[in-house]
């Protein structure tokens, strides 16, 4: 077993684990800070298989970005941070019996297939992929990034609070949970009245 | 180094998501559920990417798609969540079986 080989089982067998407590953990918290743990083990396999810069997308983009965002849904819905408990229609044999199912199948397909299969992984440096990026693989880079701007817009639209959206009159509510909205009607004038008042003062001090 | 170990790692990534979508019904742990699945696709692409560029001096094919597929990824959060905040604001809850108005 080659040095390789022991990192890798290391990072397997702690991503393994990382990715199961995200799933059973019930704390909501704490299943988003097992989940940076998985992806900083994704993150080690493309280490060691070679690809460096992917490696480090992969822990700026999910480790710093996803995890954050993810952090923020939750603190945004006041998700039942809390163990919560797990209403459940599918009962607990049905994943179980169907994620395992899949495992099995996957792992015996792999062992007979790649067994015994060895490689050497060649190193690709973030110079061999922007090559490749920028020259054969241009437009549909251009196209991902319009996509990414598509989908920040996107959210934000979908997001924003309109005027009257509210929840639904049928539904009965805890007001004291639901974010409050601030009504434009309520806020006094008078510190608006102030502010504009001061600001001419304030410029033809600037320029005299 | 053994190609069975990464193929193994992502195989156990993607049916431990699996396990995730099926089984909690907290919409924000179903998003992360499904970003492990992502993550072990990426992990298999750039696994057979390298076994197959050993074997035959081709293009880097499988990192620029796994990067593609980490992009996207990234793109679907951002949406996601803002979906599951207006999931909140209309019902008041992130329990993805209250999501059932066009169920019928």
């Amino acid at each position: 077993m080659s040095v390789a080989d022991a990192f890798m089982l290391v990072i397997a067998v702690l991503g393994g684990s990382a990715a199961l407590l995200v799933v059973t953990s019930r704390n909501v918290v704490h299943a988003a800070l097992y989940l940076v743990i998985a992806l900083l083990a994704v993150a080690g396999t493309f280490l060691l298989l070679g690809a460096e810069f992917l490696a480090w997308a992969q822990v700026l983009v999910y480790v710093g970005a996803v995890v954050v965002l993810i952090l923020f849904g939750l603190m945004l819905t006041r998700a039942p941070i809390g163990p919560m408990a797990q209403s459940n229609e599918l009962g607990k044999a049905l994943p179980v019996g169907v994620s395992g199912a899949l495992f099995l199948v996957l792992v015996v397909l792999i062992l007979r297939s790649f067994g015994n299969t060895t490689f050497t992984p060649r190193v690709v440096t973030a110079a061999n992929l922007g090559e490749l990026l920028y020259v054969d693989w241009a437009f549909p880079f251009m196209v991902l990034g319009f996509l990414l701007t598509v989908s920040l817009i996107g959210a934000v639209v979908i997001a924003r609070q309109d005027e009257g959206e509210g929840p639904e009159p049928g539904l009965d509510f805890d007001t004291e949970q639901l974010p409050e909205v601030p009504s434009e009607t309520d806020a006094t004038p008078s510190p608006h009245v102030q502010h504009t008042a001061e600001v001419p003062a304030g410029r033809e001090g600037g320029g005299a | 180094m053994l190609i069975a170990y990464p193929l193994v790692f992502a195989a156990l990534l993607f049916c431990v998501g699996i396990y995730g979508v099926l089984s909690r019904r907290n919409a924000v742990v179903v998003l992360m559920s499904v970003e492990l699945m992502l993550a072990s696709v990426t992990v298999n692409l750039v696994t057979f990417n390298q076994l197959v560029a050993e074997r035959s001096d081709v293009l880097l094919t499988g990192q620029v798609f796994a990067l593609f597929v980490l992009a996207v990824g990234a793109a679907e959060v951002g949406v996601a969540l803002a979906i599951i905040l207006l999931l909140y604001r209309n019902r008041a809850s992130v329990n993805i079986d209250d999501a059932d108005l066009m169920k019928y």
